[in-house]
């Protein structure tokens, strides 16, 4: 029968698979309910809350102090940033200025962040489509700054380093030379992940095409970081409302226009490059100051309500803190990136096959956690 | 009553008057070895235990950050696969071992019981993280999260720390091959067997 | 552009305007549940105010009332600026829903509706999101008491 004959004459039907909370490229617990005929998806309906943990109804018996403990378990990839945030949110209230030693700490703690985060992304996204050896490659390096944050602030994956105020305690007299040390040893395995994955005809042939995303469906969709800005959205915060040290650091914002899932990899493949620029840039003046302002041991916020955004590996973080006065907030919500880029996969998944579908999936890079809060 | 080098039956220990060995509130089930009259089947045992627990695959079920400390326990520095732990399946029916990596939130309790019971026997769980064992730090005030994972299937080995480091991971699945060297083949008891009755064994 | 404009821009698309700035660092509008879906589509369309990006979507419980709180931004001409609307109705409680203007909101209202039980007009298909379909009550909303699950300290 011919192709022609094949789709006029055989009858077939739509049915329901059911991509489950347990499976090995879901990225956690995520639930999938597809429509499909044959292999083609008709549609796309995510079924979320598997690890909904109500971290927003408790942070209304919480203290400030206490917020930022619980913000390290959301995104945990990116757990500094997302400290981060909440400090910055709470330093605007009381209308503290910290200085600038703690700044640019913050930024290259920040940066040193991204990198681990882009590592294991791109480790996981090679395993997504079949490649084993990614996944050794990205944890070999990536354990090595775990071990730069083990020794200054004494954890490896949620660190609670920041508070509000300032940072807990100086960093670890050897900080500077570790890590002048890890991106000497990085520039020269970068080129290695390319020579792997990047110019791989197999990878080309799967990337290329899928899941297209328009510049006018990102800024409707909400979309931010690297899923925009392979769309052509300029959407990095860290240009358009700098915070901590990025005003003075010079670094170029990853800006393609294909929108399909290879201009997202060249993205994240780029910000790993501006990321060791930007640390290269501050790590050898690092200037003197204060560690941490004084503040009162209970932190009460003037009443009013206080929004302060940044740019975690995923996207925009934002974080609304509405206060009456008292010393827990009345309500705190948190604008998660991965809940805004979930909504766009029933859009850009019409049509395609299920394998392109865990390759588009792979290259927004969730984290469940993140959106579930 | 840990792992002897040196097999004591309680019998001998009777004969030799250094009886004391069990005092009377001890909270667990003292099984008396026998009188050496079963020699082959305790060396049988310890070849069928030696199989079992050097030879332990995990099922990939990891709901939050504790699975990222898990892979890295897989990964090259802190290898696994060098005590037996080979492969991580996807699918329930070819694991015996279910590493609980992450906390059980109300939604997801059902779909962890489904897969304890698709698995074939026999099949180990270790609960690893202050969530899976508690709750965690999502103990007060969460009107969603599931108070420890023991309320929902048996488990064997608890791992602590928030994320625990590679090397505690490690150490508590050396502790169940441990434990499962000293099992015993006939008088094996299957920790499901009134588990939903509240009995605990 | 500065407040003051957005101010009077705003202030001839709609009726009965509360404009404010204390406590927050955007203008504040909060305009009546029925003028509601009226102003997001003119504060969209409009070439001088063009606000295409809907980058936050709470949802609020203020003690009596219910509302949602829209944070929206230009991405041509960067300003920004903060829409509220509540309602006193809280055993049936039902806004408009923008979903066609800004199509972030389809997920944020889901959201909404699951927390707080606010019912949106014109939503595609309103169903709990994070919770088991069976679950009790409204979370998130001050008033909600649950001794079984939730222990208290």
């Amino acid at each position: 029968m011919t192709d022609q004959e094949v789709n006029t004459k055989m009858k077939t039907e739509e049915y329901f698979v059911n991509m489950g909370p347990q499976h090995p490229a879901a990225h956690g617990v995520l639930r999938l309910l597809l429509t499909i005929d044959g292999e083609i998806i008709k549609n796309v309906e995510p079924d979320l809350g598997y690890i909904h943990r109500s971290i927003e109804k408790m942070c209304e018996r919480d203290s400030y102090q206490q917020i930022v403990h619980l913000t390290d378990r959301m995104d945990y990839l990116s757990s500094h940033i997302n400290n981060e945030a909440v400090c910055l949110t709470v330093e605007k209230g009381l209308e503290i200025e910290v200085s600038d030693r703690v700044k640019v700490i913050r930024t290259i703690i920040g940066e040193l962040t991204r990198l681990a985060s882009h590592q294991l992304w791109w480790g996981v996204m090679g395993m997504d489509l079949g490649a084993l050896t990614t996944y050794f490659y990205a944890f070999r390096d990536r354990e090595l700054i775990n071990d730069i944050f083990e020794e200054t602030c004494g954890a490896r994956l949620t660190m609670n380093y920041f508070v509000p105020g300032g940072l807990m305690y100086d960093i670890h007299p050897n900080f500077v030379q570790r890590t002048k040390e890890f991106i000497t040893h990085f520039r020269t395995k970068l080129p290695e992940y390319d020579r792997l994955l990047t110019g791989n005809v197999i990878f080309e042939k799967r990337m290329k095409g899928v899941g297209l995303l328009t510049k006018e469906d990102a800024i409707s969709f909400g979309a931010t970081g690297p899923v925009a800005r392979g769309s052509g959205f300029a959407s990095d915060i860290r240009k358009k409302d700098p915070y901590s040290a990025f005003d003075r650091v010079d670094f170029k914002e990853a800006l393609f226009t294909e929108g399909d899932s290879y201009a997202r990899y060249k993205v994240r493949i780029m910000e790993m490059w501006e990321s060791m620029s930007i640390i290269e840039q501050l790590i050898d003046n690092i200037p003197e100051g204060n560690i941490k302002e004084p503040t009162k041991a209970v932190i009460k916020l003037p009443k009013g309500e206080f929004y302060q955004r940044v740019e975690t590996a995923r996207g925009e973080l934002g974080v609304y803190i509405n206060s009456t006065g008292t010393k827990n907030p009345y309500r705190v919500k948190f604008r998660s990136p991965g809940f805004s880029n979930l909504s766009v996969l029933n859009h850009i998944s019409k049509g395609v096959k299920i394998a392109d579908l865990v390759a588009t999936m792979a290259s927004f890079d969730f984290v469940i956690p993140d959106i579930d809060r | 009553m840990g792992v002897d080098s040196k097999r004591r039956y309680l019998s001998q220990l009777e004969a030799e008057g250094l009886k004391e060995v069990v005092p009377d509130d001890f909270p667990g089930k003292v099984i008396p070895g026998g009188n050496g009259g079963n020699i082959v089947v305790t060396t049988l045992d310890s070849v069928i235990n030696w199989g079992r627990s050097n030879s332990l695959w995990s099922l990939y079920f990891g709901t939050s950050c504790c699975a990222i400390e898990m892979m890295q326990t897989g990964a090259a520095r802190n290898d696994y696969s060098r005590f037996g732990f080979e492969v991580a399946r996807a699918s329930a029916r070819q694991a015996d071992l279910i590493i609980i990596a992450g906390t059980i939130v109300n939604k997801m309790a059902p779909v962890l019981r489904r897969l304890y019971d698709q698995m074939a026997e026999p099949k180990y769980v270790i609960a690893m993280g202050a969530c899976a064992i508690s709750g965690g730090p999502f103990y007060y005030n969460s009107y969603s999260v599931v108070k420890g994972a023991d309320h929902v299937i048996p488990v064997d080995v608890y791992v602590p720390g928030c994320p625990p480091r590679p090397e505690a991971l490690l150490e508590g699945m050396i502790m169940l091959q441990k434990k499962i060297k000293t099992e015993n083949m006939s008088q094996k008891v299957n920790p499901i067997d009134g588990y939903d009755e509240g009995e605990i064994v | 552009m500065k407040n003051e404009d957005l101010q009077n821009i705003i202030n001839g698309l709609a009726e009965n305007l509360e404009f404010s700035e204390e406590g927050s660092e955007f203008l504040n509008v909060i305009v009546p549940k029925e003028g509601l879906y009226n102003l997001c589509n003119q504060l969209r369309s409009k070439s001088d105010l063009d606000f295409d990006y809907a980058y936050c979507i709470t949802g609020m419980d203020w003690g009596k009332e219910l509302g949602v709180i829209y944070h929206l931004e230009s991405t041509s001409l960067k300003h920004k600026i903060v829409v509220k609307v509540m309602t006193d109705d809280r055993e049936n409680p039902i806004l408009d829903s923008v979903w066609d203007i800004w199509r972030t909101a389809e997920f944020h209202e889901l959201e909404i509706y699951d927390f707080f039980g606010v019912k949106f007009n014109n939503h595609p298909g309103l169903r709990r999101l994070f919770l088991t379909p069976d679950w009790d009550g409204w979370p998130l909303r001050k008033d909600y008491v649950d001794e079984a699950n939730m222990i208290v300290k």
